[in-house]
């Protein structure tokens, strides 16, 4: 513990100083904060953690010495003398943290996952060992967890509707691949109908997000090529980058003198050791950054992208049909011109209410992708009823199918995020990300917070998501809402009164700035903070 | 002391009279040396040219990068995909109806009403009406898309049930569900073997399985197609280099990962040796069932009940529900300590939407027929063997596969030496057989990325919908094409 003070101030000063951006683009202010780290929390996190880990190895030791009855599935008799499948310490986090605030997770559903959803009951005689499932429903708990931005989890309404019949018309299943009998009618005319969306010459649908980057980067770079990713990427990047076998570089999130190094770098140095000059350079980026709530800058990265000759993939899981006054996306919100991204790449589990990815660019890109794509290759086709539910839902969004429910849901979503982000705001939580994103981060820090945050907020009936390590940072936990539109006014207001009920009960309200009365309750005034 | 001081001194001048010439010549070409190095200039272990601006701007200015996609030609074999739709218009007089037909047994390709010998649809659930109705009220309840992972109210309690009756059907203690069949194996493996453990893997692995093995950055060892003696060897070299460093061979893992229904060569896995060497060597086995999975064994359980090998000597077992329960997605089962650790470390299931709750409602009514009636199994069978002796014979192509597959394929028996021209023969007969409504496919690979590119084929594929007099006329069929293409 000792070596922990010093460690901690030394640490801290390599915290994000207070980040602050306010830049103006044109038509658009781009206001996103960081708040630092206040270090009386830093500091009391860092014991937390250590705690756990002591009384972590202080269990491991009484389970080894069978004096605590060992809940872990054990490998079996005649395996014994075989090499150890797990390493015991990589488990170590999963036995001994995880395990303790596990119920916070996989909460089981029986019903839509709208803005109200039906929770199965569980119930843990053995501290989170077991689940049992009570046979009882938790009935409207708000649903402040789903990625369900534009409120078309519905089961309905046009869409459900339309889905129905299609299931009626071509079945469930495909059971081919795109390339030898698996391809539909209908996987042409959503391709169609998301390349008008996306405002690109041609674009592609693949079954599920995550592959397809993990299977169409590898066949746009190889050996010879330079990968520029964000720090924060998500797993399915990252995955993809590591596949292609491309030698990858990141730079600082969202900072573009980092990415403007790394170019300039790579472009005068040529290939590390050899320095012949790179085939291609890639950047990868994403829309909006689920963990932060942070905007790409994208008019910067266009203009370092065209600048150095480098192409761009950006990853829009997250922001198409959440950002833009048309629901298009990133590029939308700026305002820019969507053949500038070379790539532009996105899902459609959130706002659509389906799954699958897609990619769209330039015929000749996607003529590529269809012959050398993994997935048109070797999986299975996407399943008719989940193409109309994208169908209906992208035609209502474009406002196609003749009424503006997608034009009011887009301005509900819209005004709900301003709503929910300057109530926490005032309240003094620590908000990360950009003002216009519906992803909002509430942080907790503290490990036992997690799981009393979660817990609370479950016994006033708010269904809420918690995220720790290795999701995110080791003293950077936080509990994650994805505003959408189907929230009525007040069932933002029921969830921000528990969050504030919530907030008072554990503490959570750090922040120092734009506070509104609730002076008495800052436990943390008399600190001085390092203000830019 | 001055006096001491001076004493030194004269100490010191006195061992330099005293001292062999060698000794001092030697001390002053040393200092000499140091002198020298001291004055030289630093030499840089990596020499970074420093590049004025202007230059590095020049640079910037020149660099070209090569398009980001090579140019496709417009006639590409590939580039035009076969056009399954899903109603047929039938013109009667000056009517024109449309009659709703799901492609299944019966499937309409490029507007031609064709039987398929083509998709997967290995137990004919495509079109069950049981099916259909059980996703439509799953529909209902619970609309189309999950919005969340696993971990983030996406566990849906049809999840949870399909996870439990998949278990009980292998019969296994525990069952994880993934949203895409590739996915499946692809995120299973790096889930457990990591850098420095071995993976000895048979050389007609499909593609998801290579890519699994790509991603878990290990070593990878092939031995022959289903050759146990080249494993043997493989395994008994790994055995000594044991030997030879005891300490690091406790930590490594080593596994075999192998199909139990090559979808390559369409033929069995020697599960019966393979379990042999696995206690002889102390390695795990993971079996990929996506082919066997609902077709081979008495009650569809996989290759495992076909050889009667205990289920549990299999470490893990995983499949794609997109063959034989005509829906999407994949499963992977086996004992609670194996498939409990990818809930939180397979790539796949953490960090990617959950199965979307009608298909997961459309497999679990699949399983239930399955269980229902296991007179299916023994049907398929037959008519594997019914198509296997039928496609005997045909001139110029032969059967590669066995007699049990649901999926074979028809490889020239003489290949002209090109794969393009190969290729070209083989699609001119699958068109000549679409003419005459008879649906098949040529088998896809992708030819750069493939680590053991099969020879190009077509591929059969046997239900249990097909009826005798639609096997003999394809088999006809094939025969005509085969004689007239490849005389």
């Amino acid at each position: 513990m000792f070596t922990l003070v010093p460690f901690v101030v030394f640490r801290y000063s390599f915290f994000n100083v207070d980040s602050l951006h306010i830049h103006h683009f044109p038509h658009r202010p781009f206001v996103e904060s960081f708040e630092e780290t206040p270090l009386l929390v830093a500091v009391l996190t860092y014991m937390g953690y250590g705690i756990l880990t002591i009384f972590g190895y202080l269990r491991d030791f009484l389970r080894d010495w069978k004096f605590e009855k060992c809940h872990l599935a054990r490998e079996r008799e005649e395996q014994k003398d075989f090499v150890p499948l797990y390493q015991d310490f990589e488990n170590f986090y999963t036995r001994n943290l995880y395990m303790r605030i596990r119920d916070n997770w996989n909460r089981p559903i029986c019903s839509v996952p709208g803005a109200k959803m039906d929770l199965l009951e569980r119930v843990t005689p053995d501290y989170n060992w077991t689940f049992e499932h009570t046979g009882n429903v938790l009935k409207d708990v708000i649903n402040m967890g789903s990625y369900n931005y534009l409120g078309f989890a519905e089961n309905t309404g046009t869409c459900a509707d339309a889905a129905s019949e299609c299931t009626v018309k071509y079945g469930v299943g495909v059971s081919s691949t795109r390339q030898e009998i698996g391809n539909l009618d209908k996987h042409e005319e959503l391709e169609i109908l998301v390349a008008r969306f996306l405002g690109v010459e041609s674009s592609m649908a693949f079954g599920m997000g995550f592959a397809t980057n993990s299977m169409n980067i590898p066949a746009l770079t190889g050996k010879g090529c330079l990968i520029l990713s964000d720090e924060l990427n998500h797993a399915s990047l990252v995955l993809g980058a590591r596949l292609s076998g491309s030698t990858i570089r990141v730079f600082k999130h969202n900072n573009m003198q980092s990415l403007e190094k790394l170019l300039r770098d790579a472009i005068v140095h040529g290939q590390p050791r050899t320095h012949r000059p790179w085939k291609k350079i890639l950047i990868l980026v994403e829309g909006i950054y689920s963990m932060e709530g942070s905007i790409v800058r994208l008019p910067e990265v266009i203009a370092l992208k065209k600048k150095y000759k480098a192409y761009l993939y950006l990853d829009e899981a997250h922001s198409i049909g959440a950002l833009g006054p048309r629901g298009r996306g990133v590029v939308d919100y700026f305002g820019l011109d969507p053949s500038d991204v070379d790539i532009m790449m996105g899902t459609f589990t959130k706002s659509f209410g389906a799954a699958g990815g897609y990619i769209g660019g330039k015929k000749e890109l996607i003529d590529y992708l269809r012959l050398h794509s993994h997935s048109t290759v070797y999986a299975t086709s996407m399943s008719p009823p989940i193409i109309q539910q994208i169908i209906t839902s992208m035609k209502c969004i474009m406002g196609e199918d003749g009424s503006t429910l997608g034009q009011e849901r887009l301005c509900q979503l819209s005004e709900n995020t301003t709503y929910f982000r300057r109530r926490l705001h005032e309240m003094g939580f620590i908000i990360y990300g950009n003002n216009d994103s519906p992803v909002v981060p509430l942080m907790l820090y503290m490990p036992a917070k997690i799981g009393a945050f979660g817990r609370e907020m479950l016994k006033r009936n708010i269904g809420t998501v918690v995220v720790g390590f290795p999701a995110t940072p080791i003293i950077e936990s936080r509990a994650r809402f994805c505003v959408s539109a189907a929230h009525t006014r007040e069932m933002l207001d029921k969830a921000l009164n528990a969050i504030s009920e919530v907030g008072d009960l554990l503490q959570l309200k750090y922040s120092r700035k734009n506070r509104h009365g609730n002076e008495g309750s800052d436990s943390f005034s008399f600190l001085e903070s390092h203000q830019d | 002391m001055a006096s001491g001081q001076q004493w030194v001194l004269v100490e010191m001048v006195q061992a330099f009279y005293e001292a062999p010439a060698y000794h001092l010549i030697l001390e002053g070409i040393l200092i000499l040396w140091i002198i020298r190095l001291l004055f030289s200039k630093t030499y840089k272990l990596q020499e970074r040219s420093d590049l004025t601006e202007k230059e590095k701007e020049e640079l910037i200015e020149e660099w070209q990068p090569e398009p980001l996609v090579p140019l496709v030609s417009k006639d590409h074999p590939s580039l035009n995909y076969d056009v399954v739709t899903g109603f047929v218009s039938a013109v009667s007089g000056h009517i024109s109806e449309e009659m709703n037909l799901p492609p299944s047994h019966k499937i309409i390709v490029n507007g031609k009403e064709c039987v398929n010998f083509a998709s997967f649809n290995f137990l004919g659930l495509l079109e069950s009406e049981r099916v259909k109705l059980k996703a439509l009220s799953s529909l209902k309840k619970y609309g189309v898309g999950t919005c969340g992972p696993r971990g983030f109210y996406g566990t849906f309690d049809v999840h949870l049930e399909l996870e439990e009756r998949l278990a009980k059907f292998m019969r296994t203690e525990e069952a994880i569900i993934y949203s895409y069949g590739f996915a499946t194996i692809a995120s299973a493996i790096p889930a457990y073997s990591k850098r420095g453990d071995i993976i000895f893997v048979d050389e007609a692995a499909c593609f998801s399985i290579q890519k699994g093995l790509q991603a878990s950055r290990s070593f990878i060892k092939y031995f022959k197609h289903n050759d146990m003696e080249d494993l043997e060897r493989l395994l008994k070299e790994q055995e000594i280099e044991d030997q030879k460093n005891p300490r690091k061979a406790k930590v490594i893992r080593r596994f075999i990962v192998i199909e139990g229904l090559y979808i390559n060569t369409a033929d069995l896995c020697p599960l019966p040796e393979l379990v042999k060497l696995k206690y002889k060597y102390k390695v795990r086995i993971f079996l990929e069932e996506s082919m066997s999975f609902g077709v081979l064994g008495e009650h569809g359980r996989g290759v495992t009940e076909h050889f009667g090998v205990n289920i549990d000597d299999i470490d893990l077992i995983s499949a794609n529900m997109e063959n034989a329960l005509a829906s999407i997605g994949g499963f992977c089962c086996g004992r609670s300590f194996v498939i409990d650790h990818q809930r939180l470390s397979g790539q796949g299931y953490c960090f990617s939407a959950s199965l979307p709750p009608m298909l997961a409602a459309a497999a679990i009514e699949a399983l239930n027929i399955m269980e229902e009636d296991p007179g299916l199994f023994r049907v398929l069978r037959d008519k594997c063997k019914h198509v296997h002796k039928a496609l005997q014979g045909t001139p110029g192509l032969k059967v590669v596969g066995e007699p049990l597959a649901p999926a074979l394929h028809l490889q020239l028996e003489n290949s002209s030496g090109s794969r393009t021209d190969d290729l070209k023969l083989l699609r001119a007969i699958v068109d000549y057989s679409l003419d005459r409504q008879i649906a098949l496919t040529l088998a896809r690979y992708l030819d750069k990325e493939e680590r053991f590119l099969p020879p190009p084929s077509i591929r059969v594929v046997v239900t249990v919908e097909q009826t005798q007099e639609e096997i003999e006329r394809a088999a006809q069929c094939i025969r005509q094409a085969a004689e007239k293409i490849l005389k």
